[in-house]
């Protein structure tokens, strides 16, 4: 099914970005109303796009009409629409917060716009050298996002951020130009194929490719031992950056989840599902470093930043222990998405009350809203370690009956519990110090801003809803990991795409 | 034998380029990061095998396979790669310039001058 639409959510943004740049200088305050309008409609159409994708049809669009391998293609399958729409709503959060921030510089909606492009047509693209370019535009974005008002702080961990992703950059490349020399081509159901043919002889290069994929990757999911800039980095990002870039781990789950169901996971050949024990190893041992560094961190935001590397080692490891365990990490990746972006921007509402003492863990002024933040902190904590009511409880529910007779069940449990032990702790002792270990509130401290309210109203909204909809959003996450379970299905989907005949000559 | 001076100019290239990164100073990182990338670029121009005296683009009369010409894909990937890595380049240097300024430091974990204590922030 040939679908032309699906380019919409990579041109989209980058149009109401080149609009925005022309109108910068005679109509500044255009910016927000245009850069708000692009989300909102990414967002619609990311919903029309989850429709699509339950349909059972992976929907595919040939850039340029070129038949499949050869040219560009953008393919929608089940998890790059969960994606689509995860992004929009954590970019609708983070955009209503930063409305304050934006105006400290300029191009900060420009920026953010191009991140959205580079995110969406990552989760979109069909081949692996695209995938490196939605790579760079993300990454481009993100440097500048980061950076955006940055004090001595955020540009030494901005400069750590852009160097580790520079070298992932290079071996990126050289990741997929070996696969490239070996199979002779980068469209990914192209490459399922000659993977699954590949010659004895080849097939060192090709796993080493695979390999330095998962180095590429594990820079970008912050997966041990190459996650240590990532509490840093989120942690001097501003409030409402650090909450989009609860996504951005996720672009490299996406990659490892691609690769290794996708490329090295179709058919019955010599290097179908090589690899997973030492992807699942990499996620306990991130689950463990992320659970110890929360418990080591001395401030809150890279407290929350430890989070995002349990969140993340968990899912890694998850994926590999089979498709209801890949499910449950589907489902519980929305929710602690959604959850970490929250706990970021509520993180940055607190520091903001706390005067100069901000956000660390030391006896300050007490916040101005100690029952409005608190009981936020508490909901968000909830969710962020997986308490019931919230969804993260049956996401966690899910893996771990998904997981009960896989074989790395005794270190999978041990893991997810004893985090969600140690997270439920630090996360408990964190509130006490921050809301009753304090001096009397500083009168200068503002009340919670309204673009901070309302980017946090958007994200309990967004995980009221996951909570709510968990039976329908359960049967799709289920869904997911069949499909992703049947690499057949995209395969035969991205191939047997006809070109569109050109026009004159159709009958 | 020229396989072999490619091979081992990729190599030389990389070592250089990885010892560099590893060094503590911005500017040796950046270099090595420069170095990194032409050796990225060398190897996928590589991957699309050396020929000499062999065009990208098919001719009349020439049966249209590989024996006959050069891959052409490889050199578009490459152009891509060479215009990001030099955009990228750019970025690290103004991003080296500021810290060095910023810091007084060209260290690239440049000892802040509050460590321990929080940093002001002009209130929101």
């Amino acid at each position: 099914m040939s679908a032309p639409w699906l380019v919409v959510p990579v041109v989209l943004p980058l149009l109401m970005t080149a609009v925005m740049l022309l109108c910068e200088r005679w109509r500044p305050s255009w910016q927000l109303p245009l850069s708000l309008l692009s989300t909102l409609l990414l967002l619609a159409v990311a919903v029309a796009l989850v429709r699509v994708a339950d349909t059972e049809t992976i929907a595919v669009t040939l850039v340029g009409n070129w038949k499949a391998p050869f040219g560009i293609v953008l393919v929608l399958d089940r998890l790059a629409a969960m994606l689509l729409l995860l992004t929009a709503v954590v970019a609708l959060a983070s955009l209503l917060a930063s409305v304050t921030l934006a105006r400290r510089g300029p191009h900060f909606q420009a920026f953010f716009q191009i991140q959205l492009a580079g995110l969406n047509g990552a989760f979109l693209t069909g081949d692996l050298f695209n995938l490196f370019v939605f790579f760079e535009v993300l990454l481009i974005a993100s440097y500048a996002l980061l950076l955006h008002d940055a004090g001595a702080r955020a540009l030494r961990a901005g400069m750590h951020y852009v160097i580790i992703n520079l070298v992932g950059s290079a071996l990126f490349l050289l990741a997929a130009t070996l696969l490239y020399g070996v199979t002779g081509t980068l469209n990914f159901a192209d490459l399922a194929l000659q993977l699954q043919q590949l010659p004895a002889h080849d097939q060192g290069l090709a796993q080493a490719a695979g390999l330095l994929l998962l180095v590429v990757f594990g820079i970008k999911a912050a997966v041990l031992p190459l996650g240590f800039w990532l509490p840093a980095t989120y942690g001097a990002a501003p409030g409402p950056v650090a909450a989009l870039f609860a996504i951005m781990t996720k672009v490299g789950f996406y990659g490892v989840v691609r690769t290794s169901m996708l490329l090295f996971g179709a058919g019955e050949a010599a290097l179908t599902g090589w690899g997973a024990e030492a992807i699942f190893a990499l996620g306990i041992f991130t689950v463990a470093f992320g659970a110890f560094s929360a418990l080591s961190s001395v401030r809150l935001t890279t407290l929350i930043g430890s989070l995002v590397l349990v969140s993340t080692g968990t899912l890694v490891g998850a994926s590999t222990l089979g498709e209801p365990a890949l499910a449950g990490a589907l489902f519980y990746m929305v929710h602690s998405t959604l959850a970490m972006a929250l706990l970021f921007l509520l993180v940055h509402a607190i520091g903001l009350q706390r005067g100069a003492i901000e956000d660390h863990f030391a006896v300050g002024p007490a916040v101005a809203q100690p029952v409005l933040l608190g009981s936020l902190f508490v909901v968000g904590a909830g969710a962020a370690v997986g308490l019931p009511p919230l969804a993260g409880f049956v996401g966690k529910v899910l893996m771990l009956s998904a997981t009960v007779n896989a074989p790395g069940a005794a270190w999978f449990w041990t893991a997810l519990l004893g985090s969600g032990l140690l997270a439920l702790y630090v996360l408990a002792r964190a509130g006490s110090l921050v809301f009753w270990n304090t001096q009397p509130a500083t009168d200068t401290a503002a009340p919670l801003s309204w673009p901070s309210a309302a980017g946090i109203t958007v994200l309990l909204v967004a995980s009221l809803a996951w909570m709510v909809l968990a039976d329908p959003a359960t049967r799709f996450a289920t869904a997911t990991a069949r499909q992703l379970a049947q690499p057949g299905l995209y395969i035969d989907a991205v191939l047997q795409t006809a070109p569109v005949p050109p026009p004159g000559k159709e009958h | 034998m020229t396989a072999w001076l490619v091979a081992s100019a990729l190599g030389v290239l990389t070592a250089c380029g990885v010892w560099l990164c590893l060094r503590a100073r911005t500017f040796d990182v950046v270099l090595g990061l420069t170095l990194l990338s032409y050796a990225v670029n060398v190897f996928i121009f590589v991957m699309g095998r050396l020929s000499f005296e062999a065009p990208p683009i098919v001719r009349p009369g020439v049966p249209a396979t590989l024996a006959y010409y050069a891959d052409p894909l490889p050199q578009a990937l490459v152009l891509t790669a060479i215009v990001i890595a030099f955009a990228m380049t750019a970025l690290v240097l103004v991003l080296a310039l500021k810290s060095r300024f910023v810091n007084d430091s060209d260290a690239c974990d440049p000892v802040l001058p509050d460590a321990g204590t929080p940093a002001k922030r002009p209130p929101e």
